[in-house]
């Protein structure tokens, strides 16, 4: 009787010990989930999630104040990858399956009518457009997220967006087709 | 004699070089319109130097090198360019790039080339020729040689050469080591001379006696090494030659410069010795036209040559023929438009008929036998790639060594599930690649916003410093009440600006529906009116400031 | 079509699978020729049994039933359960087993190339379990029975459960193991043990010339490269190590090494079972890993254990270790820990 409680109390104090050691040990610093959240996110500051940009959205779905369905241009793939994150069901974004990442695009100013305000060049969140006031402007299409924040921007709607085509450069090989239900 | 190492795995697929290996090499004729890719190279692609309309000369470097990793390409004939867009090349993803097309005057008419003295000129200068005459390695990874044959700080003991030529059907290699020894030797030599290495070995696969003996032959009295390596595929990859040859690996992710090594193609060597030698860039290569053909045989052709003539050089294809593979049939694409012009990688070209060929039995699931393990030369677990690569697990996939996979396409060769397990790996790989690429631009674009903001808020802050002075200087002198005039000014000129532009979008929209005879020149005039006129008034040091919502800063007004 | 646009002429997975068929075909004719027509009641019982399974489960599945049916991969499962289980049973004790082992142990697991378990070992051992006194009473050698069976008389035992004029255990005994086992427990003597009739020059009489049809069709496996040399020699050696050094200790309660080798389904077994490619591992040390602890568990479950034989147990017990033998015996990578560094 007194072995038995005498080795159960020792055998608390050992795990105990250990449990206290690894808090200590593998101590944790800062919130790590804003930067799991961030890496997440497509970073493409277009603030279509109703926050300024994909930092705050971060710190919002990871302080659990938004929900990690609204970024657009993720689709349901980073959606998905959120609701993982952070142990949630998976909801669609703009509540229907099926909203796949949107196609890669670039924004394209038409360089006719640019009458050269600037008022893109401060609406890119990522300084992506380089001009100066009074002459014409240009989208580095590196750098361009696709954001579209420049659209409207635009007093003369001369900002188009354009899709990104698939060229040599960015092509990617084929998931290998092998139906085998219809071998027979 | 050195002794040989051996790798794991390999294969032996039916050789089927004697239909194209007993005829000399022959010189293609001149077609009438060439197609010379910008891309021919790993690295950048060249920047084209021409424009439409250009008479260039044969030999005349129509695209330039562009960034580090780069090779220029240059004219195969003279004539007048009549291109420079997006037309078909020899690629897996069939997609077109940037083309130089050249209508041949059928002149021929060289520019002025010279030789370069190798051993005179500086080491710098010899790659930068190399560079500049577009040469490539040839073996197929078209990787630059004048940046190959810069191996910086790292010493280089071995320089391997590599003749193996272990694809079936593929003889261009076998064939030019036969007749052109002694000028691949010259380029061997230029080689050395930039890398110093110890030693020089030439691995020729034992299956090609005759190429073996000529080799030996011109390189009596230099040193250079001629090793008959075993008759087993991929026994001409570059890691399994080195290996063959030295015993050592090349580590993963590295080069063969990481241990010593420099591997580089035979036929590498001989454009080596033709652009220092000869001053003559890379404008055509051997290339083996093989299987359901008349004639096989290897035919010297212009870079830019349509393949559909290529083909043509030996007797065209015979009746049956299903499709054209480019490459051998281990490594090789299918191609898919005959108007494909002939590039620096393509080696061979072999017309598929089903008898050659048979279609490929449908896949049945993975039954674990480990028959791709025992053959793969990297000791890889082809089924547990396979596995991760098809549940698009790629964590998993890369943590068994994706990367080292060099897709000999060994295993998918022995699957007796019929599984195209090389195809799998490279659609892992290139969705990694493509994620990171992703992440990548994800964290560029998320710093450039963090910066953008840091510079935002500075700038608030100096602009609210500056306008408190200004409102202690307006106090001291009692300023004038109301909207400064010159803002106001200024606003209607913007709204001018904006009405003009708009009325300009709206003609043009409706000269575009309406008429066609409206040149481009017009519209091309547009922005200069627009640009020119443009009474803003000068805003000082708030120059880059952009407007918002059409107001102005009243701190911006002078 | 991406490359290679080759492939090995004539290699497939049905091929594989028949020609692990045929190498078991010498040991079914040795069968025939000592303990009478039966087992091949018991083969067809189980052939048809599978197929029937096999194209049920396929059609449930909404696979092309033609062609899976023929893989010959259900054919196998089958031979090899009627080959380990007694032949002059009731015709249903190999059927519920068969379908057992591809309704259960293969398709449920997710069918061709999924399963964890070797589905004939699963269906061996779900019918050891439960029907254990069906599982203990083989035939008796030809030359040691009072009665031939016959073909006819065969169908009777399958059929209507007994055979008129004679009792059923007049041709049926147990094995050399279990009767070995038997008699060893009774206080018996390996010598005394050894001399009774069941037993032939190295093992048990007929079982020893089937066991050695076995090791002919396995080097024949071997020879067409089908399977490789690890899993049966780590097998064969770990048998014969262990037997030789309980051997050794006393060698009046434990039999030797090569009686071991040649009784019960050790040969079947390091040749045809444990180097099944689904459930065995893929890479050369994992499958002598596995083929070591199969032999050793083997001994030790048919020694000392308390079934007449360990083979289906221990392959079962191996076949749940393999996902971590193959994770932890992958081998060395081209380019990898080579000293070098990029």
């Amino acid at each position: 009787m007194l072995s038995a409680i005498l080795v159960m109390i020792l055998l608390g104090v050992v795990l105990g010990a250990i449990l206290g050691y690894a808090s200590i040990k593998f101590k944790v610093k800062g919130n790590p989930l804003v930067e799991k959240v961030g890496a997440v996110l497509p970073q493409t500051q277009c603030g279509q999630c109703g926050y300024a940009g994909c930092g705050p959205y971060a710190e919002a779905v990871a302080k659990g104040e938004a929900a990690p369905n609204l970024c657009v241009p993720g689709g349901d793939a980073v959606a998905k990858n959120l609701a993982d994150l952070l142990g949630v069901e998976f909801q669609p974004v703009g509540g229907s399956e099926g909203a796949g990442p949107k196609p890669k695009q670039v924004a394209f100013i038409d360089e006719n009518n640019c009458i050269g305000c600037t008022a893109c060049i401060k609406a890119c969140p990522v300084d992506a457009i380089v001009g100066a006031s009074k002459l014409m402007h240009t989208v580095l299409p590196d750098r361009c997220t696709g954001c579209e924040l420049c659209v409207p921007a635009c007093p003369v709607d001369c900002i188009s967006m354009v899709p990104l085509e698939e060229s040599i450069a960015n092509w990617k090989w084929r998931y290998p087709v092998i139906e085998i239900k219809k071998a027979a | 004699m050195k002794t040989l190492h051996k790798f794991h795995g390999g294969v032996h697929p039916p050789e089927h070089k004697a239909e194209s290996n007993g005829l000399p090499i022959a010189a293609a004729p001149l077609p009438r319109r060439l197609v010379v890719p910008l891309r021919q190279h790993i690295g950048a692609p060249a920047r084209a130097v021409v424009k439409v309309g250009d008479r260039v000369l044969k030999g005349q470097m129509i695209g330039a090198a562009d960034g580090f990793i780069s090779a220029a390409v240059h004219a195969p004939t003279s004539g007048i360019v009549s291109a420079v867009d997006l037309h078909a090349v020899p690629h897996p993803s069939a997609l077109p790039d940037l083309c130089i097309t050249i209508e041949a005057d059928g002149e021929e008419r060289w520019i002025e080339h010279q030789p370069l003295d190798y051993l005179a000129a500086g080491r710098d200068a010899v790659r930068a020729r190399l560079r500049d005459f577009g040469v490539v390695g040839l073996g197929g990874a078209v990787f630059p040689t004048s940046v190959k044959l810069d191996p910086c700080a790292l010493k280089i003991g071995t320089l391997v050469l590599n003749g193996a030529e272990c694809e079936p059907w593929i003889t261009s290699d076998d064939r030019l080591m036969r007749e052109r020894a002694a000028e691949i030797v010259e380029g061997i030599k230029i080689m050395t001379h930039l890398v110093q290495p110890e030693q020089v070995l030439i691995g020729i696969e034992n299956n090609k006696p005759e190429a073996v003996a000529a080799m030996r032959t011109a390189c009596r009295d230099t040193g250079f090494q001629v090793m008959a390596v075993p008759t087993q595929y991929p026994g001409g990859g570059e890691k399994q030659l080195i290996q063959v040859l030295t015993g050592k690996e090349v580590p993963s992710g590295g080069r063969p410069a990481n241990i010593g090594v420099l591997c580089a193609n035979t036929g590498t060597a001989y454009t080596v010795h033709r652009a220092v030698n000869h001053g003559e860039p890379v404008i055509s290569r051997v290339v083996t036209v093989t299987g359901n053909v008349e004639k096989p045989q290897n035919f010297e052709v212009l870079i830019g040559t349509p393949i559909g003539e290529v083909v043509q050089l030996a007797g065209g294809a015979k009746t049956g023929t299903s499709h054209y593979i480019l490459g051998g049939p281990m490594m090789g694409f299918d191609l898919n438009n005959l108007a494909t012009p002939l590039a620096k990688a393509v080696n061979c070209v072999i017309a598929a008929s089903p008898a050659l060929f048979p279609p490929k039995p449908a896949a049945v699931p993975c039954i674990r036998c480990g028959q791709c393990a025992q053959v793969c030369p990297c000791s890889l677990q082809p089924m547990e790639l396979f596995w991760f690569s098809q549940s698009r697990n790629f964590d998993k996939a890369r943590g068994y060594n994706l990367f080292d996979c060099i897709e000999c396409g060994c295993c998918s060769y022995v699957c007796p599930s019929h599984i195209p397990l090389v195809s799998y790996y490279r659609f892992a790989k290139s969705e990694i690649a493509a994620q990171e690429r992703e992440k990548r631009a994800a964290e560029q674009a998320k710093a450039r916003f963090e910066f953008k903001q840091l510079r935002e808020e500075r700038e608030k802050a100096e602009k609210a410093a500056r306008f408190a002075e200004k409102a202690a200087a307006a106090k001291a002198t009692a300023g004038a009440e109301g909207e400064d005039p010159a803002a106001a000014a200024k606003k209607a000129a913007i709204q001018a600006a904006v009405e003009r532009a708009k009325a300009k979008k709206a003609e043009a929209a409706a000269q575009a529906a309406g008429q066609c005879d409206v040149t481009p020149m017009a519209a091309v005039e547009t922005p200069a009116e627009s640009l020119s006129p443009c009474p803003l008034p000068p805003t000082g040091e708030g120059d880059l400031e952009p407007l918002r919502d059409g107001s102005l800063n009243p701190t911006e007004s002078p | 079509m991406s490359s290679p646009h080759v492939l090995t002429p004539g290699s497939s997975v049905s091929r594989i699978m028949l020609t692990v068929l045929a190498a078991l075909l010498p040991a079914i004719a040795a069968y025939v020729y000592f303990f009478g027509p039966a087992i091949l009641i018991s083969l067809t019982l189980a052939s048809i049994t599978a197929l029937a399974a096999e194209a049920a489960v396929l059609r449930l599945r909404d696979f092309p039933v033609k062609y899976f049916l023929f893989d010959g991969s259900a054919l196998l499962t089958a031979w090899l359960l009627a080959l380990s289980i007694p032949p002059l049973a009731p015709w249903w004790l190999i059927v519920v087993g068969t379908a057992f082992a591809i309704v259960v142990a293969k398709h449920l697991y997710g069918g061709l190339g999924n399963n964890l378990f070797n589905p004939a070992m699963a269906g061996f051992a779900v019918l050891m379990i439960s029907f254990p006194s069906f599982m203990t009473h083989w035939p008796t050698p030809l030359t040691l029975a009072q009665h031939t069976v016959g073909l006819g008389d065969a169908l009777q035992v399958y059929f209507s459960g007994g055979l008129p004029g004679a009792r059923l255990d007049a041709v049926t005994m147990a094995t050399p193991l279990d009767t070995l086992k038997t008699q060893l427990s009774l206080q018996h003597t390996m010598d005394e043990v050894k001399r009774m009739p069941i037993f032939g020059t190295f093992g048990g009489k007929g079982t020893e010339t089937v066991a050695t049809m076995y090791l002919l069709g396995g080097l024949f496996l071997l020879r067409k490269r089908i399977i490789t040399w690890h899993t049966p020699v780590s097998f064969l050696v770990a048998l014969i190590a262990i037997s030789a050094f309980f051997n050794s200790v006393d060698a009046s309660r434990y039999a030797t090494p090569l009686f071991h080798l040649f009784t019960g389904g050790a040969l079947l077994g390091a040749f045809f079972i444990a180097t099944d490619y689904v459930t065995a591992p893929v890479t050369p040390r994992g499958k002598l890993i596995f083929g070591a602890g199969v032999g050793v568990l083997e001994y030790l479950i048919r020694v000392f254990g308390g079934y007449p034989d360990g083979i289906a147990f221990s392959v079962l017990i191996m076949n749940a270790a393999v996902p971590l033998i193959d994770a932890y015996t992958q081998p060395r990578v081209y380019g990898h820990n080579t000293g070098a560094t990029p």
